[in-house]
């Protein structure tokens, strides 16, 4: 039985999109056997983030209103041999699905697949509680600033109320830069403020932007948010990984020069 | 900006973003405005003062969150620190 994972923020433009894409794909790396589902029906995404948007027949309102099978609304990502997505419907709104269905849909999927991750809408109304209604466990992404954290511990509490099983924490696009000079919050701040755990940190890094212009997750790879989705990935199946270093390494001159 | 300012350390964004976000979750979290904290305050002071002389200055109070006794989760707590500077004798 596999396992249903939602990822959420509250704020809009957080990363949850770009969350989905890398965790969904950096567990598939990692032979596991992953389901994405973009539940923001009307602001369909995720399928452009991961470079899929071509091969849109069906979408989940589709399945949910019986018009076809799950098997045929699922894409499968040829780069991957055990990635599938399962794209939202970009004529409807959020009411043509409700928690219901899609805690039935969560159950189907649960017997195909290892991880089945939810790509949430932002805000807290309906759309938030389809997304949350399957899932057993919760990723709450965020930024080190002050609406992301507001709007954050609002959804956490709104997970605690539900009984989310587990909830855990990304502080996405942080700048270790300002961090040192004290002009943005660190991750261990945003911890102290919304005391749940913390599964990963991602730096702010311009490979993001470079990777969801090609519509290639760059989970895996070099860079240091590659390398941050990997660990969180890793963390997900329940591996120790130490926290990464996110102070880019320095050259000789600007150590001679001190910058 | 002035020589002087230069040499004047600024305090730092980061330590202001978390302070003033601690505040507004208090709020968030309690439904309890900053004006009712407020009178919460004051009437605590108004009764403690009838027996204790309180250091205004010094004083802290806060609605925190805090592991409930039996383990079901995170529940708001009222917190004060309140200086006592001298103690009222009563004759």
């Amino acid at each position: 039985m596999g396992e249903v994972i939602v990822v959420t923020s509250g704020k809009g433009g957080v990363g949850k999109t770009t969350t989905t894409a890398n965790v969904g794909t950096g567990l598939a790396k990692l032979d596991k056997k992953v389901a994405l589902i973009d539940t923001d029906i009307g602001l369909r995404n995720l399928d452009v983030v991961m470079g899929l948007e071509n091969r849109i027949v069906y979408n989940l309102v589709d399945v949910v209103e019986g018009n076809c099978t799950i098997k045929k609304a699922l894409i499968k990502d040829k780069r991957y041999p055990n990635l599938y997505l399962m794209p939202s419907a970009q004529t409807r709104d959020k009411s043509a699905v409700t928690p219901e269905q899609m805690k039935q849909l969560c159950e189907q999927l649960k017997k195909e697949f290892d991880y089945v991750i939810m790509d949430c809408p932002a805000g807290i109304e309906q759309g938030f509680k389809n997304a949350i209604a399957g899932a057993d466990r919760a990723l709450v992404v965020t930024t080190p600033e002050v609406s992301a954290v507001r709007d954050a511990d609002r959804i956490i509490g709104l997970l605690e109320a539900s009984e989310m099983a587990r909830t855990d924490l990304i502080v996405n696009r942080l700048r270790s830069d300002m961090v040192n000079r004290g002009d943005m919050m660190s991750s261990s701040d945003v911890v102290d403020i919304l005391a749940i755990d913390l599964i990963g940190v991602v730096p702010d890094d311009e490979n993001i932007v470079i990777a969801t212009n090609n519509g290639e997750p760059l989970v895996g790879d070099n860079s240091l948010a590659g390398q941050a989705y990997m660990n969180i990935c890793r963390r997900i199946i329940g591996e120790e990984v130490p926290f990464l270093d996110l102070n880019p390494k320095k050259g000789f001159f600007s150590r001679l020069f001190g910058r | 900006m002035s020589l002087m300012d230069l040499f004047r350390k600024k305090p730092s964004s980061g330590n202001n973003a978390k302070s003033r976000l601690q505040l507004a979750l208090v709020a968030d979290r309690t439904g309890c405005s900053p004006e009712i904290m407020e009178k919460i305050k004051n009437d605590i002071i108004t009764v403690l003062s009838k027996y204790v002389e309180i250091d205004t200055e010094g004083l802290d109070i806060n609605i925190t969150q805090t592991q409930s006794e039996n383990g079901q989760g995170n529940v708001p707590a009222l917190y004060a620190n309140i200086p006592i500077k001298e103690l009222r004798r009563h004759e």
